[in-house]
């Protein structure tokens, strides 16, 4: 492979992108009239407000010390509209009829739990274990997001009063998090997704390009000069990552506008980016595989949504408001896990080195590379004529 | 018709060049052999394998079967050597349109690695030669079509290459802009260069051309220079001798 080809071809690309209006769009302005047009919509910039929640709290062995501060603190975080049941039944009963976004079901051993916790904090074999279960309502996006994390942060830091979640804890729930869920909006939910959102149409460049120089024979010509299919190649995954970086920092500085503040440091926004960064390879091996397919640039658009909507449905923020099914499905798809990274460092707080963000990047990795060498094998069988 | 293949002072040289797609046969057991310093018309009608010849003189396609020499490298095993020497504009105008004349020019320069420093002497050398040199600064999608056809032209000679493979190098261009094209191809001619055009105005091939050799169906049926053709024929111009190998039926195809 020749660096100074690849280049050659990456500043050429650059130049495509600048110059070519509908390229500009949809790899440039699309993603932040997106991003600005979610912002507005749902986040605070417009006059929108914090979301509120009906949160129903069944305390399954009576009012208690624990229960009652728990559902005191829930309430002061002024999000959450708590209501109180005396059964499961009629809890499940306003879920299921949209009175109610979700319901904290407190087992009978809650309180002991609480209690031998404080009694005796450092000593776990004395601690009665409790598990606390959540039912969401799964059609709301900002619920399957906000309230996990809001209990879990809720029970840790206001009722057990620790900071880490390293710490071993008698009370265990689905999900837990540390999301400032205070002044929390929908938008903010949804940012994380929007970097995986904005970087998938680039399938769609990618292929189009890759057509429309064939169509040309633009192609053919440079293959008749010491430039290598490799070298080609190269060039794009040059020319693309820089342009994939490029566009998560447009989408960055709007979302950051808008309203979403990372609570992770330094290291996490690195790590961020880096993944999206990498997501570009991804994405250009798919619009190789597309372009492969293509018999023109116009039939490239169509093609490269196969490879596009999947991904936009089950791995980007909409893929939180469907089913279960849907969602087990997205873990198939690299985007899923870009949108998971980002919603572990810059929404949950979690560490660059905690398993969950390092399993998403060596996910999104491995995957996206190998997506990329398929995609050049695919390209050199069946694209080049 | 064969002529024999001299390893001589030969800058190209094709054995039994044979290219099918799929049932149709392109070219049928070509064989030819081109001097250095020559510049030759490979001619024909529409259809008759000219462009598929030059595709296979640069590797673009693989023939069925036979051989291809360019340069004493074959281009089957030795391609990248061949293309280090070839310099090739295709019939198709192959440019960018959203880079300007000299932008197409330079990128095709360090494609061909030429050196940084002779590079930017080098591009305004061709795109002088090619009559652009005003034009050189504006975008290719705001040429016409004679102009995209030069930049090709001078992208395939920015890397001064010893072969050079022009497919129907003058379509499109006015007699200014043709005149000068013949004017740079009579240089690279003087430069000891060899040059292969495909053409259908055999007035040009009649202007440029040492020899030509016509083809049709695939096949050689005719090889000489001008003049020789013409005395053969008693034709009054080489139009007259390719009318009369070839015949008056209008061809379609690539």
């Amino acid at each position: 492979m020749n660096v100074g080809h690849a280049l050659a071809l990456a500043k050429k690309d650059w130049k495509r992108i600048v110059r070519e209006p509908a390229f500009l769009f949809m790899i440039i302005l699309f993603p932040v009239m997106l991003t600005v047009a979610f912002g507005t919509s749902f986040g605070a910039v417009g006059g929108s407000q914090a979301t509120s929640f009906n949160l129903g709290i069944v305390a399954q062995g009576g009012n208690s010390t624990s229960s009652t501060q728990f559902y005191h603190e829930l309430q002061a975080t002024g999000v959450l509209k708590i209501v109180s049941y005396s059964d499961n039944g009629t809890a499940q009963s306003a879920l299921s009829q949209g009175r109610l976004q979700a319901v904290v079901l407190l087992p009978a051993s809650f309180d002991e739990a609480i209690q031998s916790f404080r009694a005796h904090p450092t000593e776990p074999s004395t601690w009665t274990n409790s598990t606390l279960s959540i039912y969401l309502d799964k059609g709301s996006a900002l619920t399957v997001q906000v309230i996990p994390t809001m209990v879990t942060q809720v029970l840790d830091q206001g009722i057990l009063g620790v900071k880490t979640t390293s710490q071993a804890l008698p009370v265990s729930i689905l999900a837990p998090s540390q999301v400032n869920v205070k002044g929390s909006t929908v938008f903010q939910s949804f940012a994380p997704g929007l970097f995986a959102f904005a970087s998938i149409y680039m399938i769609m460049v990618v292929a189009q390009s890759f057509t429309g120089d064939r169509e040309n024979g633009l192609l053919g010509r440079i293959l008749v000069t010491p430039t290598t299919s490799a070298d080609i190649v190269m060039g794009s995954v040059i020319s693309y990552l820089a342009i994939g970086l490029i566009q998560a920092l447009l989408v960055f500085a709007c979302v950051y506008g808008l309203g979403y503040v990372p609570v992770g440091g330094p290291a996490a926004l690195v790590v961020g980016f880096f993944v999206i960064t990498v997501f570009a390879i991804c994405n250009i091996g798919f619009g190789l595989i597309t372009a492969a397919v293509a018999k023109s640039a116009g039939a490239a658009t169509g093609i490269s949504f196969v490879f596009l909507m999947p991904q936009l449905f089950l791995g980007t923020f909409v893929g939180t408001a469907l089913s279960s099914t849907a969602q087990a499905a997205g873990r198939f798809l690299p985007a899923y896990y870009v949108t998971d990274a980002l919603t572990s460092l810059w929404t949950r707080g979690a560490a660059v080195t905690s398993i969950a963000v390092l399993t998403d990047l060596a996910v999104v990795s491995v995957s996206s590379f190998a997506i990329l060498l398929v995609g050049i094998q695919v390209f050199k069988m069946f694209g080049k004529d | 018709m064969q002529r024999e293949i001299s390893q001589a002072a030969t800058a190209i040289a094709i054995e039994n060049l044979t290219k099918d797609y799929g049932d149709v046969r392109a070219v049928d057991g070509l064989s030819l052999s081109i001097s250095e310093a020559e510049v030759f018309g490979l001619l024909g009608p529409n259809g008759s394998g000219k462009t598929t010849t030059i595709n296979c003189l640069t590797g673009i396609l693989k023939p069925t079967s036979g051989k291809v020499m360019v340069g004493g490298f074959d281009v089957q095993t030795q391609g990248s050597e061949a293309r280090e020497i070839m310099g090739v504009s295709p019939q198709e105008t192959a440019v960018y349109s959203y880079l300007t004349g000299k932008e197409n020019v330079e990128l095709f320069g360090r494609l061909y690695s030429v050196p940084k420093r002779t590079l930017g002497p080098r591009v305004d050398y061709v795109l002088e030669k090619v009559g652009l040199t005003d034009e050189a600064g504006r975008r290719v999608s705001k040429y016409s079509g004679g102009m995209k056809r030069r930049v090709s032209i001078a992208m395939a000679l920015v890397t001064d290459p010893k072969i050079v493979l022009l497919d129907e190098p003058t379509v499109g261009m006015d007699p200014q802009a043709r005149r000068s094209v013949w004017d740079f191809v009579l240089e690279l001619k003087d430069k000891c260069k060899t040059v292969v055009l495909t053409t259908h105005y055999m007035e040009e091939a009649d202007e440029l051309c040492d020899e030509v050799g016509i083809i049709d169906h695939g096949k050689l049926i005719e090889l000489g220079s001008p003049s020789d053709l013409k005395d053969k024929y008693h034709a009054r111009d080489l139009e007259d001798v390719f009318i009369q190998l070839t015949g008056r039926r209008i061809r379609e195809g690539a």
